[in-house]
């Protein structure tokens, strides 16, 4: 499946095994080397991870359905509380016209079934150009750029 | 009112463009209609029995006369001429093409009106009182902290795939006429005794299968806290409400099944845990730039009384009739609050046609500021109409159909489309409306009964809020029979309660004579004219009015 990062199709760059949480936290105590990617599933608490955020290098967040929104949830949850930043990439029922919002949750590479993977991701990306809330994108939001400067 | 600056500009034009293409790629044939049901239920167009529906935002019910024209312009130009007012203050176009709903989304664009958050399992439009920056009792005009709860929840990346559709609903006034404890959050302004305003924060409450009474979390929240703290709840919600069955996912399900003290203490914890860099970036300036859009128009300075008023009152008691029922205190001296019904008697309640639009729009640019209300019991309101234009005001709404004496009468009644429209529906709705309207048409059998609010869902969905009728009425459907479920005591204001079942149901055509022995035994009953129908279930009980309804010979 084509994996989008920095708006281009890259083949990916994490070889080795990703663990369950439940693997990861039986790991990563003993052998963080062993433990740089982690996946997961929606009701997994991404606290967990706190103690070990500094040397993970990957966490794939599952969407199983587009509809199952917890995902956003844990995101920002470790962008913007936990202030992990390794890449946060996006499995599972994604969806081109979710993109946007996955990006301004936090995420930078997503598993995106199609073809024409990068060009729907430019699209995507594209379609807005002001927001109102703040979020793990850096964006500055509508209500603070009214009044800047 | 809010205007648009650039950026809500920005915003509404883009959206408009984005659905353009999506539709395209839905006509095209590049996606299934399965593929298209989340873009379109992102844009309020739904797949209803006969054809899609769009339903158009109006934040907390508020419009301006261009507004109003422009659904004119959609009634006539893309619709069969009429539109139909929701009991979220939004409004329906039942009959509009799919391919030319981009238009209409750029038409909409032109006066800054679009149909975001009006379906999908968002945070839906902010609803309000009707009477807001009218009403004798409030405290403060809520409707700049619904524009703010707007902006924040316009395409929130974190919470635009909620386990359910998410509503809040936001008064300051004694009277609640926003039934904010039936709403997911319920925002109840309040002014602290150092005179500082701040939120009760009511969450969970709801009808549906399951009603639930919303439960207080919080006192007050103050301004400054207050879209943090809304975070904090949707969190919570997001992270740990039910996704396995869709009847099960509204808040109210969590709130009930973790228990009120648990949830309340899960979003405190989430509040508290909120680093400076998450939160909300909401300026003084900015809270000071959207509340001087709703500073009280420029009122004049008049008496107390008004000469013409009285004279035309005592020359024409129907209208002094009307004005008895429809016309509300106002804050300003000398201006009152008129409710324009849109439930005559025998038509389907919420309908407007394009002309009654129009005048509606004239009605509201020459007499009342400019602005019109839509009631989430499906009314039209001019808010700030002068006594001394009442007579011209009502002789042009009664030409046009609109001046139904019925504001919070008998026929005033709330109702869903139901099974004539709706795919959920079990059974038909405005049959039974129109029906006990026409049992109940005569003005001094109205007039004596006094307030009795009446709502009817065609399925258990209660968009119909039937839980919240003091009588409510509930279409079931019982081996291809429509029977209709009867309620007592439900109230959607400050004393809000969730209406207990009489009985069995009952076919509907024994539906208004049934009603009619239950409105006899309370003329009965009462104490005097002052006891309302609801007062008296307070003070009796159900038993009496059960007995009435089932006491057929």
């Amino acid at each position: 499946m084509p994996l989008i990062k920095n708006g281009e199709v890259v083949s990916d760059p994490h070889n080795g095994e990703i663990h369950t949480l439940g693997s990861f936290l039986e790991t990563a105590p003993n052998d963080i080397e062993d433990a740089r990617a982690v996946r997961l599933m929606p009701d997994d608490d991404p606290h967990e991870l706190a103690p070990f955020l500094k040397d993970v290098e990957l966490i794939e967040i599952t969407f199983p359905r587009y509809a199952d929104g917890r995902g956003y949830s844990q995101a920002q949850l470790l962008r913007r509380r936990l202030g992990y930043k390794g890449e946060l990439r996006a499995v599972g029922d994604v969806l081109r016209d979710q993109l946007l919002f996955m990006l301004r949750s936090g995420f930078d590479a997503f598993e995106l079934g199609r073809s024409d993977a990068a060009d729907a991701f430019a699209a995507a990306c594209k379609e807005y150009s002001a927001f109102y809330q703040p979020a793990a994108d850096g964006e500055v939001g509508v209500f603070a750029r009214r009044h800047a400067g | 009112m809010y205007r648009y600056d650039e950026f809500d500009a920005q915003i509404v034009k883009e959206r408009a463009a984005q659905f353009r293409t999506q539709v395209e790629r839905r006509l095209s044939g590049d996606i299934t209609e399965d593929q298209f049901k989340p873009l379109r239920l992102m844009n309020g167009v739904y797949l209803q029995l006969h054809a899609y529906m769009l339903r158009i935002a109006i934040p907390y019910g508020t419009l301006r006369s261009e507004q109003m024209r422009k659904f004119a312009r959609i009634a006539r130009h893309y619709d069969k001429g009429y539109g139909h007012w929701t009991t979220r203050q939004n409004i329906q176009f039942n009959w509009v093409a799919l391919k030319d709903i981009p238009d209409v989304l750029d038409e909409l664009a032109e006066v800054e009106m679009h149909a975001i958050q009006t379906s999908g399992n968002c945070i839906r439009n902010t609803t309000s009182d009707q009477f807001a920056g009218a009403a004798a009792d409030e405290i403060v005009d809520p409707r700049p902290w619904c524009e703010i709860i707007r902006q924040w929840s316009t395409f929130h990346p974190e919470f635009s795939f909620l386990p359910r559709k998410f509503k809040i609903a936001v008064t300051a006034a004694s009277t609640d006429r926003a039934a904010v404890r039936v709403h997911d959050i319920g925002l109840h302004m309040r002014k602290s005794d150092a005179g500082e305003i701040g939120f009760e924060v009511i969450v969970g409450g709801g009808q549906g299968r399951t009603p639930h009474v919303g439960t207080t979390i919080h006192e007050f929240v103050t301004e400054a806290n207050l879209l943090d703290y809304l975070e904090a709840i949707m969190r919570v919600y997001n992270r740990h409400g039910r996704r396995d069955n869709k009847y099960k996912a509204r808040i109210k399900i969590l709130v009930n099944e973790m228990g009120a003290e648990e949830f309340t203490r899960q979003v405190e914890e989430e509040f508290a845990a909120q680093g400076s860099a998450e939160k909300i970036v909401l300026p003084q300036a900015e809270i000071d730039r959207i509340h001087a859009y709703f500073a009280p128009p420029a009122f004049e300075t008049l008496p107390e009384t008004s000469e013409g008023f009285i004279k035309a009152s005592h020359d024409d008691p129907d209208f002094a009739h009307w004005a008895k029922t429809n016309v509300r205190a106002h804050k300003q001296t000398g201006y009152g609050i008129v409710t324009v019904s849109c439930k005559p008697i025998g038509a389907p309640p919420g309908d407007v046609s394009d002309a009654q639009m129009m005048v509606a729009a004239h009605l509201a640019e020459t007499y009342s500021f400019d602005e019109i209300r839509i009631t989430h019991e499906q009314n039209m309101v001019l808010p700030h109409v002068k006594l001394d234009d009442l007579y011209t005001v009502y002789t042009e709404l009664k030409a046009a159909g609109l001046a139904t004496a019925n504001y919070e009468l008998i026929s005033d009644i709330i109702c869903c489309p139901g099974l004539d429209y709706c795919n959920l529906a079990n059974a038909r709705s405005i049959p039974v409306a129109v029906d006990l309207q026409q049992k109940f048409a005569d003005v001094e059998l109205q007039d004596d009964i006094g307030e009795l609010k009446i709502k009817i869902s065609g399925c258990i969905n209660a968009c119909g809020h039937h839980h919240v009728g003091h009588i409510g009425i509930l279409g079931v459907d019982r081996k291809g029979e429509e029977f209709y479920q009867i309620t007592f005591g439900g109230r959607a204001d400050e004393h809000a309660k969730i209406g207990s079942i009489a009985g069995p149901g009952l076919r509907a055509e024994d539906v208004p004579p049934a009603l009619a022995r239950v409105v006899d035994k309370y003329r009965e009953l009462r104490t005097d004219k002052s006891e309302r129908f609801i007062d008296a279930i307070s003070r009796l009980g159900d038993e009496p009015f059960k007995e009435a309804l089932y006491a057929a010979d």
